[in-house]
């Protein structure tokens, strides 16, 4: 291996130096997942499987692990489709069709993007009880949906603003409705930006952890991140299980991210324009 | 591949976007079989009249017949045309059989047809080995040859082609030139070809609609737009290099501008107007007194341009004699090759 110019080593070691207490707080996480207890990163006591005893039995009251991954999974999934299809729909509308008050709306759009959800809480809270949705799943999906539509839309526009008109023009003359088009050409060709768009949510509803939170009481509706945090609020808090839930909680994301990179990494170059 | 032709009439047809006339009051007639072409500079108005025709955009006003059957109001899918596009447009996640074949299964054709005329079609175009490719594995030249297919392949009964060939590489824009203009007519197909570029429309159309700034110019064969232009911007626009243009005044049989005086003999009456003069028609053996400016070589021909002591012209010399910058020579044409407008730009006489 070449030897880096002295500058870019200095650079190397600062840039190594801010990492250390991310990669610090992963090591502990894992050192924390598997031993009996850890003083500052070093193992101390033996290894302790019984840490993970939260897979196959209940914990203190709590429901089965696999009831919280379920749910989960579920939001997760539902949250994503969701705004992946509500969001090009709304996003072509917005950058091919003509309507009155397109402008009005694309602002709109972005105000509510720059909006925190969080100051939206005790609102939402009112709106979920007169419709009958608290405490349901798919109150919380509603919820973590619309509040991460205005970004999806705005991305997928700066996709389709970069397809060429001469191509819609060309699908209308071969004989497609506008309706047709939209789902043989063009969602085909912003194929990218919709995987992008589609990772970025399931990771964003897989690690929502506020509203979860704050609309779901019952323990049948839970989802992982509140079980995660359900072992904080002890008098006396069980870290290696913790841990260990939080690395089981991980493993899914971890897989995801594995899968989608290539995309991740193409939304930027390809995609937003404004 | 049987096509008919299809008579295509256009009528008081106008078009504003906003405040913006893009095209008023159009009138045109293209008969079946023919291939016209709509020439002009960008902004004339001249796409906006085949999308119109192609059904693209709505017209504000007038009406577009094919046949005796009126379609302004018809979505595309409904006009029966086939269109290629300038940027060719074809479906970049499809394979060049998928793409070709897409108009035919949009109308439910069943299968084996479809194989049928998409290999038919390709044949004819010579594409027929890069079929399975996509549109970004073949060339150019191929990938606007799939892009006719597909436009050929339903068997359109108007067929519109949008600057086909301002992508090509100049050698095989000449070749795909004479070869579009082949099939046309072999096919029948009723054609309207846009174009920025006088030598294709010259070359490939039987009539040139000329426009300019959202009207109408002239609509005759390439011959008579060349050798009896309508109006002073169809005599600029029209010919290579271009029309000499001279304002000033016609009397007593000569053209006066400034204090040059050129002898003319055009009918018409006495008073202010424009002298047209093609580079080929003016040589260098006349009477005008002249100064020579510059000389461009233009490998057969020197193009030289005159001072003629205020207006400047230019003039097409052949090979042989090349006369230098600064020398004086005499300006003068071959007679009976004058053009002559009135002071609004429009020509008078024949």
């Amino acid at each position: 291996m070449p030897l880096l110019p002295p500058r870019w080593r200095l650079l190397l070691l600062v840039l190594l130096g801010l990492s250390i207490p991310i990669i610090a707080g992963f090591i502990w996480l894992l050192l924390t997942g598997w031993f009996d207890r850890v003083h500052g990163l070093i193992p101390a006591g033996g290894f302790a499987p019984e840490n993970w005893r939260f897979l196959w039995e209940t914990v203190g009251g709590r429901p089965p692990v696999f009831v919280a991954l379920r749910n989960s999974l579920i939001f997760a999934v539902v949250v994503a489709t969701a705004e992946v299809l509500i969001a090009s729909m709304a996003a072509y509308a917005i950058s091919r069709l003509s309507f009155p008050g397109r402008s009005l709306y694309l602002g709109l759009v972005l105000v509510l993007h720059a909006f925190p959800a969080v100051s939206l809480l005790i609102a939402i809270f009112y709106i979920l009880r007169l419709l009958g949705l608290f405490d349901t799943l798919i109150g919380v999906i509603l919820v973590k949906a619309s509040l991460e539509l205005p970004l999806g839309i705005w991305l997928m526009k700066g996709f389709f603003d970069s397809l060429s008109w001469e191509m819609e023009m060309a699908a209308l003359v071969d004989g497609m409705s506008r309706w047709t088009l939209f789902w043989k050409i063009a969602m085909p060709m912003v194929r990218p930006g919709l995987l992008a768009l589609a990772t970025f949510a399931l990771l964003s509803a897989w690690g929502e952890f506020i509203i979860p939170f704050t609309f779901i009481v019952s323990s049948r509706s839970q989802l992982m991140s509140s079980y995660l945090q359900s072992f904080l609020t002890e008098a006396f808090s069980d870290f290696g299980m913790f841990a260990a839930v939080g690395l089981f909680y991980a493993i899914p994301v971890i897989a995801l991210f594995l899968l989608g990179q290539r995309y991740l990494l193409n939304i930027y170059s390809g995609g937003v324009k404004g | 591949m049987a096509l008919k032709g299809i008579r295509v009439r256009v009528e008081g047809l106008t078009k504003h976007f906003g405040k913006v006339v893009a095209l008023s009051a159009l009138d045109l007639d293209v008969k079946s079989g023919e291939l016209v072409a709509f020439l002009g500079p960008s902004g004339c108005g001249k796409t906006t009249t085949l999308l119109m025709i192609a059904g693209i955009y709505q017209p504000t006003s007038g009406s577009i017949l094919f046949g005796d059957r009126r379609v302004d109001h018809l979505h595309p899918r409904d006009r029966d045309v086939g269109m290629v596009f300038q940027s060719y447009a074809l479906y970049p996640h499809l394979t060049l059989f998928d793409n070709i074949a897409f108009p035919l299964r949009l109308k439910k054709t069943p299968s084996a047809d479809v194989r049928q005329k998409v290999q038919q079609t390709a044949d004819l175009l010579g594409i027929a080995h890069v079929l399975e490719r996509r549109p970004a594995q073949v060339s150019g030249g191929q990938q606007q040859r799939a892009a006719l297919s597909r436009a050929l392949v339903k068997e359109p009964q108007v067929l519109l082609l949008d600057e086909p060939l301002s992508n090509l590489d100049a050698q095989i824009r000449l070749q795909a030139r004479g070869e579009i203009r082949r099939l046309q007519q072999e096919l029948g197909v009723t054609s309207i070809l846009v174009t920025h570029d006088q030598a294709e429309a010259l070359a490939m159309a039987d009539r040139v609609a000329v426009f300019s700034t959202g009207e109408l110019q002239q609509f005759a064969p390439p011959e008579e737009l060349y050798d009896r232009p309508a109006n002073t911007f169809v005599a600029g626009f029209v010919g290579h290099p271009p029309m000499n243009l001279l304002q000033g005044t016609f009397a007593d049989g000569q053209f006066t501008v400034g204090n040059v005086h050129v002898p003319v003999s055009v009918t018409g009456p006495a008073g202010p107007g424009y002298l047209g003069i093609r580079p080929e028609d003016a040589n260098l053996r006349g009477t005008v007194p002249a100064k020579v400016v510059l000389v461009e070589s233009l490998g057969r021909e020197q193009l030289v341009t005159l001072d003629l002591g205020g207006p400047s012209v230019k003039v097409l010399v052949e090979g042989g004699t090349k006369p230098s910058a600064g020398a004086q020579v005499g300006f003068g044409y071959t007679p009976p090759s004058l053009h002559r407008f009135d002071s609004a730009g429009t020509r008078i006489g024949s």
